[in-house]
């Protein structure tokens, strides 16, 4: 038994992403679920409108992040539906409060706040308070949205690294390398199944979402369709980035375990953003999913239309172009030579060498 | 249409090959010959395969010269069959047929034939991770053949293979020969390299010897007597056990062996790579049976 225990310490020594994955990740799990994982919201972005909005006295848990007391109803809904508040009040002969149901715990903190008494924001009568998008505060119309991006998630980054890797456990890489293929062309070849796999899920995702839960598709199919692509495009990249650096693919699914578990937690998908301490909150500004599922709900539940959502469309796009040419790069040295030669060996090896009209002229001497 | 080889063929020229701080090639020459089969021979880390890389184009030479077909016209088998065990065995020679951009007229014909001609026509609708090491073997020669290359290039094509898929992959690579392809394979089995019309001995990535079988007999320096047990002193250096004997290698060609009862052999290529490896030992003389320099080696005393 002893030789047994010293060989697997030493294999465990070895094995330095396993032992960092066991010593790191519970660490990561104990910040996330003690600083990250909350559902208490404290402060709820708010814009007032109407004659009174300079005047509303509006206290905690509402933050008014903008007064426009010449705007009205419209102003305050679009600012609700563009995301920049999750509540606006509308002061007149009745105060009305807008409360979007797409942010689901912040809407229910707001309810409870009203419905508490401790906030009257005009001072005034109890407002009329309609919840916009998801009036039932459905939990599966928050969810769905959120989870058609953790779909592309597992596909992109779990099912792609796997799809990589898998060539160079089984030789047929080298196999692939000497062939007359483009390293572009492997690289496409290898990924756009993936990325119809991954489309083709979505698509099931929210049929059975809107079919089975009645979750609503309100908005532009195109946007929701761009933002899924420019996902796509960014979690394939990791995927392919992740299988270039594993040997096998026991390490491709521990590394994108790494990637996939902090989107899940710190991306806004269980826990509202701001309810996630803000020493953990940047982590999720660097994660895509966050992205998509300000997309994805904007869209589905707020119809909310591309002008508001540039800023997450360009910031997955920009990801989208590193992590692709970062991906596209190790693939190609991945393709390419080990040796010493320190290039790829052939400008022969390239088809349009092949393809030469003069065979003689397509042959390789090449000198160093 | 396949490119035609330079005068001299395809192959390399003093190309030196670096693995971080190792020296996999240093220097190497190799020739092979349209129509002809070349064994390249070694024990490991001799630098085998990092040759046949070179030659296949799946690595770049650190210095030299490599001369080899595009690589539309370059077939390569790397160790291991190169196939996808989870595809069938039709599926995997069409995957190389589209590769290869063989038209679909030709293909579906051409692989048939070669699945004949390899005895796999039963098994091609079988995973390939359910062949057996032969067929898999097999099927990754017809798979690096299928589009006729100029230059096949076959790492270990048939190493843990049965006797008589070794002789059904023979079949192959000769019939490839014999349609005008340069053959290079790469094997630690000397007996099939003494079918080869020229065979290349590597040892720690440096020339040790080359030419044809029979010329890497003739150079070799010395005689070799075979004698019941292993003789004592400096000769028992220069033995290894081989057909249930002992081999001792005389470098001058002269003398008696110790403890007597050894009889003269016709050396064969076996006999000629193992005294080329020994006479890399320092002091020990006269030089090497070719062209081929040498650093160190501890080949003595062998039980082979």
């Amino acid at each position: 038994m002893w030789a047994m225990i010293v060989k697997e310490f030493r294999q465990l020594r070895r094995d330095r992403r396993t032992l960092a994955m066991m010593i790191v990740l519970p660490v990561v799990l104990l910040v996330v679920f003690g600083y990250a994982a909350s559902f208490d919201v404290s402060t709820i972005p708010t814009v007032v409108a109407g004659p009174a909005a300079a005047q509303a006295p509006l206290r905690a848990p509402f933050q008014v992040v903008d007064r426009a007391p010449a705007e009205g109803a419209a102003w305050a809904q679009n600012e609700v539906r563009d995301g920049h508040a999750a509540v606006a009040v509308v002061t007149g002969t009745r105060t009305v409060v807008l409360i979007d149901g797409s942010q689901l715990f912040t809407a229910k903190a707001a309810l409870s706040a009203l419905q508490a008494g401790r906030t009257h924001p005009t001072g005034g009568p109890a407002p009329q308070v309609r919840v916009l998008y998801n009036p039932g505060l459905k939990t599966s119309f928050i969810m769905i949205p959120g989870l058609a991006g953790v779909v592309l998630v597992f596909v992109g980054i779990i099912i792609t690294s796997l799809g990589v890797v898998r060539e160079r456990q089984t030789g047929t890489l080298e196999q692939l390398a000497v062939m007359p293929l483009r390293p572009r062309d492997v690289f496409l070849g290898k990924i756009v199944p993936y990325f119809a796999v991954a489309a083709a899920d979505l698509a099931i995702v929210l049929a059975v979402g809107v079919a089975l839960f009645g979750v609503p598709f309100r908005g532009s199919y195109a946007v929701f369709a761009l933002g899924a692509l420019l996902f796509l495009f960014v979690t394939l990249g990791i995927g392919v980035l992740i299988s270039s650096v594993s040997e096998n693919q026991g390490q491709a699914i521990q590394m994108s375990f790494m990637f996939t578990l902090p989107q899940v937690l710190l991306s806004g998908l269980i826990f509202p953003l701001s309810s996630i301490a803000v020493g953990v909150r940047w982590i999720s500004y660097i994660l895509p999913l966050t992205y998509f599922n300000e997309i994805s709900r904007g869209v589905m539940l707020r119809a909310e239309p591309i002008g508001p959502l540039w800023p997450p469309l360009l910031f997955l796009a920009l990801l989208g172009l590193v992590v692709m040419t970062l991906a596209m790069l190790r693939f190609r040295s991945y393709l390419g030579p080990a040796g010493s030669g320190g290039g790829r060996s052939d400008a022969a090896g390239a088809p349009g060498a092949a393809e030469a009209p003069d065979p003689a002229a397509a042959a390789v001497a090449e000198s160093r | 249409m396949n490119a035609p080889p330079p005068a001299g063929g395809w192959g390399t020229h003093a190309v030196s090959v670096r693995y971080g701080r190792r020296l996999a090639l240093d220097q190497v020459t190799f020739r092979v010959l349209p129509g002809q089969v070349s064994a390249v021979v070694g024990g490991d880390g001799a630098g085998r395969t990092t040759l046949l890389r070179i030659l296949s184009g799946a690595i770049g030479a650190g210095g030299g010269m490599v001369m080899r077909p595009p690589r539309i016209q370059t077939g390569y088998l790397a160790a291991g069959s190169g196939t996808y065990p989870d595809l069938t065995v039709a599926e995997n020679l069409a995957f190389r047929a589209a590769a290869y951009r063989i038209p679909a007229a030709v293909a579906g014909p051409r692989i048939q034939a070669y699945l004949d001609r390899a005895g796999l026509l039963a098994a091609r609708d079988r995973l390939a991770g359910r062949l057996s090491g032969g067929m898999r073997q097999k099927l990754g020669v017809i798979a690096a053949m299928l589009h006729e290359p100029a230059l096949l290039v076959l790492d270990e094509p048939t190493t843990g293979v049965d006797p008589v898929s070794r002789a059904d992959l023979w079949s192959l690579i000769t019939q490839a020969a014999a349609a005008g392809a340069a053959v290079v394979f790469a094997t630690s089995y000397l007996d099939e390299a003494e079918r080869a019309a020229h065979v290349l001995v590597l040892a720690e990535g440096r020339e040790l010897a080359a030419g044809s079988p029979e010329q890497i007999v003739a150079a070799m320096p010395g005689r070799v007597v075979a004698a019941a047990t292993r003789p004592p002193g400096p000769a028992g250096m220069r033995s290894w056990r081989r057909d249930g004997r002992w081999r001792v290698w005389m470098p001058d060609g002269a003398g008696d062996v110790p403890g007597g009862g050894a009889e003269l052999v016709q050396p064969d290529l076996q006999d000629a790579v193992t005294v080329a490896i020994l006479a890399r030992e320092p002091g020990a003389s006269p030089a090497p049976a070719t062209s081929g320099t040498a650093t160190s080696g501890t080949a003595t005393g062998k039980e082979g």
